[in-house]
């Protein structure tokens, strides 16, 4: 520290605080507002899928839409193309 | 009809504590009958704040075990007529608070005409703060302009929108508010406090009161007298204005800005 710090150009950390934590909120806000039996419901649906088609670990999607007044439930399962096509 | 108000944070040391005395004080200076529940079991603290310490002899968990009535558990404050506080318990018994029970003394206060009960929850997210916020109608988010204060608030709004009876139910949710403490408009101008406008962004929630940093809340708290009560002071100011916006007057937002300095100030640096 001495003189040359008044001449440096740091940030004011208020703005670095804010990016940071606009960052961590919107990731911590996509990982939650699911149902805790999500994990457990995606699992279950893989087994049953995998007695017919023979399908990845995570072809399995559950995804859970909040809109006005409801929720929407989005499953989506990618199954595997077929051989040689 | 009575309102639930919870008083959270999810961290600790923010003003939970503090808030939840000077709105009750507020709300019951406005000729409201309230009630503040302190539900931090094992630790309590919200009868030091109200200045009461002295004349707890029953408390919430005495009365879910029946141990006694609600009535002789509800201390009446020697200030206000109306304002009635709940002592926490000093138990370690994790589980002596039930939701059963907790239902139990919140409708038997509504039964007795109780306008406002106000619950002062625990930091962190464990069983007392869960039980403060599960019947709530409304939620004070009490943040310091801080990371992780922020942080916590976040997580803890997760939490009102899926683990409280209004979400489980449906009933359009707990309806929640921020409540900035310690707020000095000098960092901020300064470029070293987040902003309101910046914590409000990134919660997204409205502000029902920014509360300035001040030596006031410390000395309000040595005495035992809630920091509302100290009238005229900046603190007590932003306070009652907390509690008007909670009654649904609006009113702009005051010591937010720096004060502007007289010219002997800014001359020999104020």
């Amino acid at each position: 520290m001495g003189l040359m710090a008044l001449f440096r150009r740091t940030p004011p950390s208020a703005s670095v605080a804010k990016e940071r934590l606009r960052i961590i909120v919107a990731q911590e806000r996509s990982g939650r507002g699911g149902p805790d039996y999500l994990p457990l419901l995606r699992r279950e649906l893989l087994e049953v899928i995998r007695k017919y088609v023979k399908v990845e670990p995570d072809a399995v999607k559950v995804h859970v839409e909040r809109e006005e007044g409801h929720d929407v439930l989005e499953l989506s399962v990618s199954l595997p193309g077929k051989a040689g096509s | 009809m009575t309102e639930i108000i919870v008083v959270t944070s999810g961290k600790g040391g923010v003003g939970k504590t503090t808030t939840s005395a000077s709105l009750s004080c507020g709300l019951a200076r406005k000729g409201k009958k309230v009630a503040v529940i302190d539900f931090d079991i094992g630790l309590r603290n919200l009868d030091l704040i109200m200045g009461c310490e002295r004349r707890v002899v029953y408390d919430f968990v005495n009365v879910i075990q029946g141990d006694c009535t609600l009535k002789q558990a509800l201390i009446k404050d020697k200030r206000l007529e109306t304002l009635h506080v709940l002592a926490a318990s000093q138990t370690r018994d994790k589980d002596a608070l039930t939701a059963e029970g907790v239902r139990r003394v919140l409708d038997e206060l509504a039964a007795e005409g109780f306008d406002y009960i106000i619950c002062d929850s625990p930091a962190g997210i464990e069983k007392g703060a869960h039980l403060a916020m599960y019947y709530a109608d409304r939620a004070v988010v009490v943040v310091n302009p801080e990371v992780s204060s922020v942080r916590d608030s976040d997580r803890i709004l997760g939490l009102l929108a899926s683990k409280t009876e209004r979400a489980e139910k449906g009933n359009g949710g707990v309806k929640e508010h921020l409540l900035l403490t310690r707020y000095s408009p000098r960092r901020v101008a300064a470029g070293e406090m987040l902003s309101v406008a910046d914590v409000k962004e990134i919660l997204g929630l409205d502000v029902i009161g920014v509360i300035p940093e001040s030596t006031d809340v410390l000395t309000a708290s040595n005495a035992g007298t809630p920091v509302i009560l100290n009238e005229g002071s900046d603190v007590s100011e932003a306070y009652t204005d907390a509690v008007e916006r909670l009654l649904g007057t609006e009113l702009p937002l005051r010591f937010v800005d720096e004060p502007k300095k007289g010219f002997f100030a800014r001359m020999f640096g104020g």
